[in-house]
C-alpha cells in the first residue's frame, strides 16, 4: 500500500448536493405543483411559480464505461446547461428547462444506443447486481441476463401500454445485493448443490465456530478430518444460502450443473393502494444457459403478457394475482406447481391456505 | 486499439438488440485498458464454463478506513494477469444522483489514470461504484478524490451509504427535504460509515412520500419516508377536468381506495380524511387536483433486509409521524439507542431486523426507550403465551399497606 499523501483529510463526505443542482431546480426547490407524463420516458413538472422543467430519462446499463459517462456529459452539456442525475433503477435523466431541446435531445440518445422511457405504465430498467462481471458468489451472471430479457420486452420501456409500472429486479445470488425480494418480477440466481469443502483450507482460512454458527439450519459442525481441523454438512438440512461460503472462502457452493435461475413475481414496495408485498416464487428453476437465457426470457415474457392482458388498469402483478388467487395463476400460467412453491422455513404455516376461498 | 482484444464469440452476441450492451462498454473501455481486454476474457470463459471465477475479497483499503474497498481477486492470476486483482471502489454519490458534467468528467479522469474506466453508475445501495483497480492504486485514488471532495461510502459492518430520492427538487408529492436530510446523516455519521464496528450492515434510505421510489421499506434497516397528518389538498375544478377530459373517477380512483374513504357523485369527489391510509394512489392519478397535506413529516420504520440470513423482511413502524426538520436530533437520539442495544447484544451478522425477531419486539422497546403503539402491529397477538415478568405473592398487599 502507498503512503498516505501530506495533506489527508478524511471524512468529508459526498460533496453538498447544491452545487449539482440546475438553476431552474434552485430556484423551484419544494415548489413544485405537479406533473404530467408528456410522452413514453418525458415529463414536465410546473412549479407554483410557473416555471416548467423537463425530463428525459434514458436506459442507461448500470456498467458503464467512462467513455459513456463523458458522452453523457457531452449531451448534458450541448441540451442541459451541464446538468443531469441518474435514477434510482440505473436510470440516467437529463433535466431541461427548454422544450425544444426534447427531441434532439432523444434523437442523440437513440444515436448512441440509449432508449427513452421507463416512465408511468411501462418497465423500468431492471435493477442488478454484478454477476459473472466482479463478484464471487454468483449463481448466474447479472448484466448479460438483463441485456438478453431487456431486448426482448424493450416495448415495454419504450412504450406505456402496460396496466401498470412493473418494477424487475435482478440478484445473482440470495445475498440479494439487488434487493429482489419486493419485485413485480424477480430474478435470482440460485445454487441447489451444498457446498463442497476444502478440508486443507477450512482451518487456515476460517473461523471454524463463525462457520458452524453461520448456518441458519445448524447443518454445519466442526470435525477433524484426515487429522486436520476442519468441518462437516449435514447435506440434506443445506438450503443453498451460501451464508457458510461468505463467511468461509474454503467452502465454496458455485456449481455450473447446479447453479441457475428462479423467478418471482408480486412483490412492490410502494404503499399505493396494497401495502407493500414479497414476490413469491413462481417458477423454481431454469437452467444457466448464456448469452442468452432463453427460458428465462421466454418465462418472463410470458408472465408479462398474462398479466398485461387481465389486470385491470392500474392492478400491479401481485395485487392482480392477489384478486385471482394464486391456484387461478398456477392454471393461466401454465407453471406446474410443485413442492418446491410450499414454503418450509419459518412461519411457513401463515403461507398455507386457511380458508375455503377457492376458485374452480 | 492497445492490443487485440480476446476472442469472445458468446458475448459478442449480447452486442445486439436495442438495449445498451454492456458488452460494448467493456469493449470500449478495452481500446485503452488491458484490465477490460482481460475482463472480457474471464467473462467470456465464466459464461462457456457457466461459473464466476472471482475469489473471496482479502482486506484490502485506504488507510484510516475499515470500509468502502471491497476486494476482488481472480481465481485465474497467471491466464488474466491484468485483472488479478480487480477492486472495488464504493464513492458517497451526492444526495438524489444530481451531478454537473464538470464533476463526473473529474471523476472520469481519475478513473482513466487509476483504474479500468468501468463504473457501475449507481450500485444497488446508491455509491458510484468504480469498478476494478489494483491494491496499489488505492491510496492515490482516494488521494485524487479528496482534491476533488468525493469521499468513499460504505461496505461490510458499518453505516452503509445512505440514499434518497429526488424530493423536493423535483417532486411534488416530497414530504419533507429527502435530499437535506440525507445528507445531514451523511455527514452526522461519517465515523460511522467508515469504519465498521456493528454486528453487521445498517441502512438508512429516505423517501419522500409512501410511493417510496428508494425502496426505503424493504432495503433499510431505517426507512424514513415522507407522510402528512391532515387532510389531502383538493382542487375540486381540477377535479372535474380530469372527468371531463375522460377519467372513469368512479373506478379509476374510488374504487381503488383501500380505505374505502372516497365518494365520487358524479359531480364532486369527497374524502373522509379521518380513515385515508396515505396510500397515494388517488394523488398519483390526478397530480393536478390532489396533493398530499399541508402538514408534513415522516414515518420512522425499522428492520428492512433481504433474505440472508434468517429470511427476508420489510420495515415495521417505529413512530407514525414526527415533523422533519434539521437538525433531526429525535431521530438520531433513537438511531444511537439502537445502535447502543444492537452493538451490546447483537450477533455477528444479525441486522437489526432479526435482532428484533429474536429478542421480541416488547424487549426491544423497552431496551430503546420507545413506548409500545397500535401502529406498529398489523394486529395485536393471536397467541395467549404472554411472557409476564412479575407475579404477587400472598403477603404483596400487606407490605403495600404497611407502605
Amino acid at each position: 500500500m502507498a503512503d498516505a499523501t501530506p495533506e489527508r483529510r478524511t471524512d468529508y463526505g459526498p460533496p453538498h448536493y447544491e452545487q449539482f443542482l440546475p438553476p431552474i431546480i434552485k430556484e423551484n426547490y419544494g415548489k413544485w405543483k405537479y406533473h404530467e407524463i408528456l410522452k413514453p420516458g418525458v415529463m414536465v413538472h410546473v412549479s407554483e411559480t410557473g416555471a416548467k422543467l423537463y425530463t428525459i430519462r434514458a436506459s442507461s446499463g448500470r456498467l458503464i464505461s467512462i467513455n459513456k459517462i463523458r458522452m453523457y456529459c457531452d449531451l448534458a452539456d450541448k441540451y442541459c446547461g451541464g446538468h443531469l442525475r441518474f435514477t434510482s433503477r440505473h436510470n440516467v435523466e437529463f433535466l431541461t428547462d427548454k422544450k425544444e431541446n426534447i427531441d434532439p435531445l432523444i434523437k442523440d440518445l437513440a444515436e448512441m444506443g440509449h432508449p427513452v422511457g421507463g416512465i408511468g405504465n411501462a418497465i423500468s430498467s431492471i435493477v442488478h447486481t454484478q454477476g459473472w462481471v466482479h463478484c464471487h458468489s454468483a449463481a448466474t451472471d447479472a448484466s448479460g441476463v438483463v441485456k438478453a430479457v431487456m431486448d426482448d420486452l424493450i416495448e415495454y420501456f419504450t412504450e406505456t401500454k402496460l396496466p401498470a409500472k412493473l418494477r424487475i429486479a435482478l440478484a445473482c445470488c440470495l445475498n440479494m445485493c439487488g434487493a429482489v425480494h419486493c419485485s413485480d418480477i424477480a430474478i435470482l440466481g440460485i445454487h441447489r448443490r451444498p457446498p463442497r469443502i476444502l478440508h486443507d483450507k477450512v482451518k487456515k482460512m476460517c473461523e471454524i465456530p463463525n462457520v458452524s454458527a453461520s448456518c441458519p439450519t445448524a447443518a454445519i459442525r466442526p470435525a477433524t478430518v484426515d487429522g486436520k481441523p476442519s468441518v462437516e454438512i449435514i447435506e440434506e438440512q443445506c438450503m443453498f444460502c451460501a451464508n457458510c461460503f461468505t463467511v468461509c472462502p474454503a467452502l465454496p457452493i458455485a456449481d455450473p450443473l447446479n447453479d441457475g435461475i428462479s423467478i418471482w413475481v408480486g412483490g412492490k414496495v410502494s404503499n399505493a393502494r396494497h401495502e407493500p408485498m414479497f414476490s413469491k416464487l413462481a417458477i423454481p428453476f431454469l437452467p444457466n444457459n448464456p448469452p442468452r437465457w432463453p427460458e428465462v426470457t421466454t418465462a418472463i415474457r410470458n408472465l408479462v403478457e398474462l398479466w398485461a392482458a387481465n389486470a385491470n388498469k392500474y392492478e400491479r402483478m401481485g395485487e392482480w394475482i392477489e384478486r385471482i388467487g394464486w391456484p387461478k395463476f398456477f392454471r393461466m400460467s401454465g407453471i406446474e406447481f410443485q413442492k418446491e412453491h410450499i414454503d418450509d422455513f419459518k412461519h411457513a404455516g401463515l403461507t398455507y391456505k386457511r380458508s375455503t376461498h377457492l376458485t374452480f | 486499439m492497445a492490443s487485440k482484444l480476446p476472442s469472445t464469440p458468446l458475448l459478442d452476441d449480447l452486442e445486439k438488440g436495442e438495449w445498451p450492451s454492456f458488452v460494448k462498454e467493456i469493449k470500449m473501455a478495452a481500446e485503452t485498458n488491458p484490465m477490460c481486454e482481460d475482463l472480457l476474457g474471464l467473462l467470456e470463459r465464466s459464461y462457456r464454463e457457466k461459473i464466476g471465477h472471482w475469489k473471496h475479497g482479502g482486506i484490502v483499503g485506504v488507510m484510516g478506513y475499515g470500509g468502502g474497498v471491497i476486494g476482488r481477486y481472480n481465481d485465474l492470476p497467471e491466464e488474466y494477469p491484468h485483472i488479478s486483482h480487480f477492486h472495488t471502489m464504493r464513492i458517497n454519490h451526492p444526495s438524489g444522483w444530481y451531478y454537473t458534467s464538470e464533476a463526473l468528467r473529474k471523476i472520469c479522469d481519475i478513473w482513466e489514470k487509476r483504474g479500468s474506466g468501468l463504473t457501475n453508475m449507481h450500485g444497488s445501495t446508491g455509491d458510484i461504484i468504480l469498478l476494478g483497480t489494483t491494491t496499489d492504486q488505492l491510496e492515490p485514488t482516494f488521494s485524487d478524490l479528496q482534491k476533488i471532495d468525493f469521499d468513499i461510502g460504505g461496505s461490510g459492518s458499518d453505516v452503509r451509504t445512505p440514499s434518497c430520492c429526488c424530493g423536493q427538487s423535483r417532486c411534488e408529492w416530497a414530504c419533507y427535504d429527502t435530499m437535506g436530510a440525507c445528507y445531514d446523516f451523511t455527514m452526522a455519521f461519517q465515523d460511522e460509515i467508515h469504519r465498521p464496528a456493528f454486528p453487521y450492515k445498517f441502512k438508512f434510505k429516505f423517501s419522500g412520500c409512501p410511493n417510496d421510489c428508494v425502496a426505503s421499506i424493504a432495503r433499510s434497516d431505517m426507512s424514513i419516508i415522507g407522510i402528512w397528518r391532515d387532510d389531502i389538498q383538493m382542487d375540486k375544478a381540477t377535479v372535474k377536468e380530469y372527468a371531463d377530459g375522460g377519467m372513469d373517477i368512479k373506478s379509476d380512483v374510488v374504487d381503488n381506495c383501500p380505505a374505502k374513504c372516497m365518494d365520487w357523485d358524479g359531480k364532486e369527489l369527497t374524502i373522509e380524511n379521518s380513515y385515508c391510509r396515505k396510500c397515494m394512489h388517488c394523488i398519483n392519478v390526478m397530480p393536478k387536483a390532489l396533493a398530499p397535506g399541508k402538514d408534513r413529516g415522516a414515518t420512522i420504520l425499522l428492520g428492512s433486509k433481504a433474505p440472508i440470513v434468517e429470511g427476508a423482511l420489510l420495515s415495521s413502524v417505529m413512530i407514525p409521524f414526527i415533523k422533519m426538520e434539521p437538525p433531526y436530533q429525535e431521530i438520531k437520539d433513537l438511531t444511537e439507542r439502537i445502535w447502543d442495544v444492537w452493538c451490546e447484544e447483537g450477533k455477528n451478522r444479525e441486522r437489526v431486523g432479526e435482532f428484533i425477531q429474536r429478542v421480541g419486539m416488547g424487549n426491544f422497546l423497552e431496551a430503546i426507550e420507545v413506548e409500545p403503539i397500535a401502529e406498529m402491529v398489523a394486529h395485536p397477538r393471536e397467541n395467549p403465551y404472554v411472557f409476564y415478568e412479575e407475579y404477587f405473592e400472598e403477603d404483596d398487599g400487606e407490605e403495600e399497606e404497611k407502605g
